[in-house]
């Protein structure tokens, strides 16, 4: 998913760099993405650095093949899916508020009976 | 507190939640190494010391319950999901240690091949099959492989309780504690693991009648609530079944806390508030001679998602008969939405609804002059909980 805009090295205030972290699915939750349980994805460059509020609002437009409600719920994802950014707990990163790194692993595993 | 209107986004709502956002926090056990989870409310663990956590709840609610005995066969009830795989790897893991505190039973495993209620392809069902067998056969366990379809070849024996005498002068148990105790002392370790390797079963061929008799019986069931709890009892009774031929006196499953805290809940909304204590609690004394526990009852299922994640543990996803349905589906998938929503913003949902279940027990009958047994409910097995002629005895469970 690359966009059009120009990458920078230099990495000044304003322009990010593209972003590549690695979105992966566990526990029933590939079966909303086609069955498919990794995804390098690239996240085009842009001037404020991406949290995970946007990553999802991202993965919802670009890789939620059905069922958003069964992924998703508002902004955040639904009750009973568990997040692990770089196999640690979400909850002690930040949530939403977290912002991504380069090569970052993120990891959703859904705990629910229902997908 | 429980309005249907209600935002469950949280923004009204996370009183309890309590969000310490700071990267690098310490484990708040060793005080060392950098928490990596938080599990109930706020409590941090790293990696090491959530892996002992996890091992000693383990053992913990083995060895405070006491009901396994040494040299006792265990079937272990295996759905490929992460708890019971979870729960498998920790029984390996505790008899594998050396020290005296090894567990001292005999495990066997058994995986119901259910993909005929399901609507699973043959494919699909002996690819999973066959990742399964690669996990099983992994472990040295003797394991059964066996298709749903097989139900309709069990005995009607399987509908009748069995002496639930735990009296050791019952002759059929001590006889099998001696044998066993003497086939110990004749064996060498190799020749007990090529026997055992030999007694393996995979019986998951099933004849076409059989199928479509499956296919019936659940396409007859007008909504998933019905289909889910046959599903269950089907289930049940062929564990109970295999249980039984080869001598297993205790059945583990999988169930953790939280999908214990919603199938409370539902229980009660299929009306079966009768059974509650034994349909969730620790030790399951219906069926008599065989007895099933659930020692992953005190788990959360984040607990155990963490823990197969992060050490490994294999597991295989199988569709089920609720996967990727609605919320409204079925009482069952209600029943999770709703708890699953509400413990997002109330994190001690279900370890509450999990305490008032173990204050749960189940009422005994007043003893009768003619000291006759309580009627059963010819599905379930649990004792009827309400009076009906001789015609009807099922009780008011779906």
């Amino acid at each position: 998913m690359v966009t059009s805009m120009r990458r920078s090295f230099n990495a000044t205030l304003k322009c990010q760099p593209e972003m590549f972290p690695r979105v992966r699915k566990r526990g029933g939750a590939e079966l909303l993405f086609d069955g498919v349980k990794n995804h390098h994805v690239t996240l085009p460059g842009q001037s404020d650095p991406w949290d995970m509020k946007q990553l999802l609002a991202w993965i919802r437009g670009n890789m939620l093949k059905e069922r958003p409600e069964l992924f998703m719920q508002g902004d955040t994802v639904r009750p009973g899916i568990l997040v692990l950014i770089n196999d640690a707990d979400w909850e002690l990163m930040g949530e939403l508020e977290y912002q991504l790194q380069d090569q970052d692993n993120i990891v959703f595993i859904s705990t629910l009976h229902g997908g | 507190m429980c309005q249907v209107e209600e935002d469950y986004n949280g923004l009204e709502c996370n009183q309890e939640k309590i969000t310490v956002p700071t990267l690098n926090r310490k484990c708040m056990k060793c005080k060392e190494g950098t928490a990596v989870l938080i599990i109930r409310v706020n409590d941090a663990f790293c990696r090491s010391c959530f892996k002992e956590y996890f091992i000693h709840k383990f053992r913990a609610m083995l060895g405070k319950n006491r009901v396994i005995f040494p040299q006792e066969k265990v079937l272990l009830a295996v759905s490929g999901g992460t708890a019971s795989c979870s729960m498998l790897s920790q029984v390996q893991e505790g008899l594998s240690r050396e020290a005296p505190k090894k567990l001292r039973f005999v495990p066997g495993i058994i995986y119901i091949d259910d993909g005929g209620a399901c609507g699973r392809s043959a494919e699909e069902r002996q690819r999973s099959n066959a990742l399964l067998k690669s996990i099983f056969t992994e472990t040295g366990f003797t394991y059964f492989i066996v298709s749903l379809e097989q139900v309709f070849s069990l005995p009607t024996s399987v509908l009748v309780p069995g002496t639930s005498d735990p009296d050791p002068s019952n002759p059929s148990y001590k006889q099998a504690v001696d044998q066993y105790i003497k086939e110990k002392q004749t064996l060498t370790e190799e020749n007990v693991a090529s026997a055992v390797a030999q007694l393996n079963i995979e019986d998951s061929a099933y004849s076409p009648e059989h199928k479509l008799a499956l296919e019936r019986l659940f396409s007859s069931m007008k909504t998933l609530t019905a289909k889910e709890d046959m599903l269950q009892t089907l289930r049940s009774h062929l564990i109970l079944h295999i249980a039984r031929e080869n001598g297993y006196s205790k059945v583990m499953m999988g169930d953790s806390c939280s999908r214990l805290a919603v199938k409370l809940l539902s229980n009660i909304a299929l009306g079966r508030g009768a059974a509650l204590a034994s349909d969730t609690g620790f030790s399951d004394p219906r069926y008599g001679d065989v007895v099933i526990v659930r020692p992953m009852r005190d788990y959360s299922s984040k607990e155990i998602a963490f823990y197969s994640r992060m050490f490994n543990v294999p597991s295989v996803f199988i569709s089920g008969l609720d996967t990727k349905t609605h919320d409204k589906a079925s009482i069952q998938r209600l029943t999770e939405s709703f708890v699953t929503n509400l413990q997002f913003d109330f994190p001690s949902t279900v370890s509450t609804i999990y305490r008032t279940s173990e204050k749960l027990h189940t009422v005994m009958p007043p003893q009768s002059q003619t000291a006759e047994p309580a009627s059963k409910c010819l599905l379930c097995l649990c004792t009827l909980d309400t009076k009906v002629d001789c015609t009807a005895e099922y009780c008011l469970s779906t």
